[in-house]
């Protein structure tokens, strides 16, 4: 993770999204018009959330079995920067939404189930900030994260889609896949995850070396 | 029997041509190449973020040093 060829791709890909994604065309439809570009932002962010919370899925099951305080630090700090682009997406859909489903608000399926998720995984730094020994702190956390972890997959994947939604690709909406098939989107929008997912591992990345370096200068004391 | 036909050409032509007609998009602003500014405005905001990380990563890749002496 300490290499720069990744973080340099990454600085590549983020900057050709920007300067791709509003010079490129796009399919012109009604209603989105030319906020169909808001996917190569809005979407992102949730990739990148998933991507950061999956990894501090991982850290917690390694903390479970190895016991190793520097795996409870992983995977705290994945979560914290998971959270931070949750709120990010969460976000940039509400002022996409004011426009284009005429309110920032509109009690979406989609909506509700994130706003459900995102509020497990505030508990879960609240969990956190309410213990003060380590150890149980650690091995507490690491088992909710687990459980936060496993509801990921009904809040985001299963429950949207199985109501109307007026997201695509839900209900009876038209697919994400449509937007997909624009092979001039998909040029872009493929790009953007990839740039975006490493520019939060980056920054998890930096705050997880400061939580390791105040952690061990702790120890030595 | 020519009248209906005629009509009918008529709104068929009609149809095709309004159905052509574009979805509003931003034309305007990228042919007068206002986007531009658009993008140099991103462009820089993320230039920025990119250098600030990279300081960052830079200073704590210093401090690691240190703690390891």
């Amino acid at each position: 993770m300490r290499q720069w060829w990744w973080k340099i791709l990454c600085g590549v890909l983020v900057l050709f999204t920007v300067v791709a994604g509003f010079m490129m065309p796009v399919p012109r439809l009604d209603i989105l018009n030319e906020t169909i570009r808001n996917l190569y932002f809005h979407v992102p962010m949730w990739f990148t959330m998933i991507v950061l919370f999956t990894a501090a899925f991982v850290y917690s099951i390694k903390y479970l079995r190895s016991g190793k305080l520097e795996d409870d630090i992983y995977a705290s700090t994945l979560t914290s920067t998971g959270i931070l682009f949750s709120i990010l997406g969460m976000l940039t859909g509400m002022e996409w939404g004011k426009y284009t489903w005429g309110a920032a608000w509109s009690n979406d399926p989609k909506q509700l189930c994130t706003a459900i998720l995102m509020l497990i995984y505030f508990a879960y730094g609240i969990l956190r900030s309410g213990m003060r020994d380590e150890e149980k702190r650690a091995k507490i956390s690491a088992v909710y994260n687990v459980f936060a972890f496993a509801m990921i997959v009904p809040l985001l994947f299963v429950l949207p889609r199985m109501v109307d939604s007026l997201h695509p690709g839900n209900g009876g909406n038209p697919a994400f896949a449509k937007y997909d098939l624009d092979s001039d989107m998909r040029m872009v929008f493929w790009p953007a995850n990839a740039g975006w997912i490493m520019l939060g591992s980056w920054i998890a990345s930096l705050n997880i070396r400061l939580a390791l370096l105040k952690h061990k200068s702790e120890n030595d004391l | 029997m020519l009248r209906s036909i005629l009509a009918t050409i008529l709104v068929l032509l009609l149809t095709v041509a309004t159905s052509q007609a574009q979805t509003e998009m931003a034309d305007t602003m990228r042919s007068n190449g206002k986007i531009y500014v658009v993008v140099v405005v991103l462009a820089t905001i993320f230039a920025g973020i990119f250098t600030y990380l990279v300081v960052l990563d830079r200073k704590i890749g210093r401090m690691e040093k240190e703690n390891r002496n």
